[in-house]
């Protein structure tokens, strides 16, 4: 096991993790501020991809798609939560689970009607093929690499729009007691309108940038979308910051896992029983971690202030 | 009220059954899902042979009830009930999924009727609980990639690192090719199917590893993505790629449009290609891009065959489809055109016939499509046959 091929891993768990971060920094604010659980993240995340890849082909530009997209699935995003979940907000959380479900299926379908069931193909843009040589031998994958920066920049610009605006004082009051929050005068259907959008975005942007690494398909969302589950659970719902910590930890443990589990097993076991023990048990290894970290710390790793002291 | 349900019961069966059609041929195969894609094909390619034979068979006309899998193996198993105790069919054809397969066939099978498989080949239906009413017009799970471990040999490839999704049709593959492969397997990795699409840490692996080639099974559309990554992570040049069942019609298209040309010379086994040269396939190909625009993948040759198979048994009994007896012995003969060419059923009702090498290549008219070279293995008969021990 040499220090090259851990160090890639470090930076391909790296990268799962920015993806899953992307989609649970918009699934940690809708669950935090506005107690809706959306199943339906995913089909953003998917939608992402398939609006984001159609505006790419169209526009014969990644970065150019990209930025179409932002607006796209603001919109999109502001046009769900109106008219599908603005009367799910005082139900349970069961008939919230049913009807954002629903959407599931209804978004799966209508893509499918849409570009037809066999997905979509966004091509990398030439200058950003091929792998660069990061030093002490490690050439990783250039694309990946714009994958962690571009997530990183979107994390940093997450936490100046939380921490450091006026918006985000009223997004952090929401996440902390929604019910004062309106009281006090916060209009709390524009503000969950925002924060809904802005978790669209995200997602989409997510679904995005990977689809160039994983083709857009349908139906790409529900996979990533338990995850996510495992991070803000993890990280503390509403939590950005949580998010963040969780996601990365999630994606380097996960990768981890795949690569090293079953070398690390032939030292206990036969090859045979190491060779299948090692896909089940790295599969697992997240939810192993997320019920530790519950053990310990039943809010997660950063619950927002509030929650905390919520009786 | 009950006149209602009665008229209503009365419309629905009207409906269902029109008088017409004096065969009544059961499909199942998926509609719906991501992997309709694969369905469609196959729908297409029966639409091509019923419009081919005139939808006749023999004196009767012909028509073909779709049931719909939902990539499911409980929903396949109802589509299936559904097909005969609604619609009433004469025998039941299709199937993609070995899973859906097996959870159909007891019920097809318990029925009387004669099944017949147009993809799925797993290892149970060619040795122990083969069946003499079961038939399959495909190939069986194992025989494709025992050709491809000996088109490694031919390669002279010694070390070998394989990379497959973690379910029963991947562990065959895997299984089929280990079985004949002689050289050293230095590394496997078993995925999550079907939800994993990114093998950043596999591709690490395989990098550290530094085979002298790479064999993957990924059927639909991950089959594009794997070899995406392969080319970003700079192993395309450095690693040839082996595989089977991952390019076919389906997928080449979107590796084109994505213009990943670094899959052209990518070498796999299958028993037949778009360019095999027989009549019957040179007619089918060329029909099936006229009508539909693109290129027929295997499942739908094997689809266009399962129309013909079927109705060199209609014919033999002279129609008369309530004879299982005559049907099943002039389908055991399959003596109609193939688009595989010569080819005979075995004594496990699984084909004994060649594996061809096949590359993907770029036709004249600049879309990429698979090109069809020698024999590798030549009337091959799957390891499972010598289990099944046939009653009648």
């Amino acid at each position: 096991m040499d220090y090259v091929l851990l160090i890639e891993q470090l930076l391909n768990g790296f990268q799962l993790g920015i993806i899953l971060f992307l989609m649970a920094a918009g699934l940690t604010l809708v669950f935090g501020i506005m107690d809706l659980v959306n199943l339906a993240h995913g089909s953003l995340f998917m939608i992402g991809a398939f609006v984001g890849g159609t505006l790419t082909l169209a526009t014969g530009s990644l970065m150019l798609g990209a930025v179409l997209m932002v607006p796209a699935m603001f919109a999109i995003g502001v046009l769900v939560e109106t008219i599908a979940l603005r009367t799910l907000y005082r139900r349970s959380h069961l008939d919230q689970v049913l009807a954002t479900f629903g959407l599931i299926l209804f978004f799966n379908e209508a893509t499918r009607l849409i570009w037809g069931p066999e997905g979509l193909a966004v091509p990398l843009p030439d200058f950003l093929e091929g792998t660069v040589a990061l030093g002490a031998g490690i050439t990783y994958p250039l694309y990946r690499v714009v994958i962690i920066v571009i997530g990183i920049l979107v994390a940093l610009g997450l936490y100046l729009l939380v921490a450091r605006t006026r918006f985000g004082m009223l997004v952090r009051a929401g996440a902390s007691n929604r019910v004062m929050a309106g009281a006090l005068g916060v209009n709390i259907p524009v503000l969950f309108s925002l924060v809904f959008g802005i978790g669209a975005v995200l997602a989409g942007l997510a679904g995005l940038i990977i689809t160039p690494i994983t083709q857009a398909a349908i139906g790409m969302g529900e996979d990533v979308l338990i995850l996510a589950f495992v991070v803000i659970v993890i990280g503390g719902i509403g939590s950005v910051r949580g998010a963040f910590v969780a996601a990365l930890l999630t994606g380097i443990i996960d990768t981890m896992g795949r690569s090293f589990l079953d070398v690390i097993l032939l030292l206990f076991l036969s090859p045979n029983a190491a060779e299948s023990a090692g896909p089940a048990l790295s599969s697992m290894l997240i939810y192993i971690l997320m019920a530790g970290i519950l053990f310990f710390r039943p809010q997660g790793l950063f619950p927002p202030r509030s929650a905390t002291a919520a009786p | 009220m009950l006149k209602k349900i009665v008229a209503a019961a009365a419309l629905t069966a009207a409906v269902s059954s029109p008088a017409s059609a004096d065969i009544k041929i059961g499909f199942v195969t998926t509609l719906t899902t991501p992997a309709a894609v694969v369905g469609r094909d196959m729908r297409d390619a029966v639409e091509l042979a019923l419009e081919h034979i005139g939808g006749r068979m023999g004196p009767e006309a012909v028509e073909v009830v779709y049931g719909d899998d939902e990539f499911n193996a409980q929903k396949g198993k109802q589509a299936t009930e559904r097909l005969l105790l609604r619609d009433d069919v004469d025998l039941v054809a299709g199937y993609i999924w070995s899973n859906v397969l097996l959870a159909s066939a007891p019920v097809v099978l318990s029925a009387g009727k004669l099944l017949i498989s147009a993809n799925a080949g797993p290892a149970p239906l060619a040795g122990r609980r083969c069946h003499e009413n079961f038939f399959n017009i495909s190939w069986q799970n194992d025989q494709t990639p025992m050709a491809l471990g000996e088109l490694l040999n031919r390669e002279a490839i010694r070390s070998l690192y394989i990379v497959a999704p973690n379910y029963v049709a991947g562990q065959n593959m895997v299984a089929g090719v280990e079985r004949v492969f002689a050289g050293e397997v230095v590394g496997k990795d078993m995925t999550v199917w079907p939800s994993q699409r990114d093998w950043s840490a596999e591709l690490s692996k395989i990098k550290a590893a530094g085979p002298e080639g790479v064999f993957m099974f990924y059927p639909g559309p991950a089959g594009p993505a794997f070899v995406k990554q392969y080319e970003q992570a700079g192993l395309i040049d450095a690693i040839p790629l082996f595989s089977v069942y991952t390019f076919d019609s389906i997928s080449l298209p979107l590796f084109q449009e994505a213009g990943i040309d670094a899959v052209l010379g990518s070498k796999m086994t299958q028993f037949w290609a778009p360019d095999l040269r027989n009549d019957q396939n040179q007619k089918f190909v060329a029909a099936f891009r006229k009508k539909y625009g693109r290129y027929p993948s295997f499942y739908a040759a094997q689809s266009y065959d399962s129309m013909f198979f079927i109705k060199s048994a209609v014919e033999a009994v002279g129609g008369d489809v309530q004879d299982v007896d005559g049907m099943r012995s002039a389908l055991r003969k399959a003596e109609f055109p193939s688009v595989r060419g010569q080819f005979r059923m075995g004594s496990n009702h699984f084909p004994v016939q060649n594996f061809y090498e096949r590359t993907v290549v770029e036709d004249a008219d600049g879309n990429w499509t698979t090109s069809v070279g020698p024999v590798v293995l030549e009337d091959h008969q799957d390891p499972y046959a010598s289990q099944c021990e046939m009653g009648g």
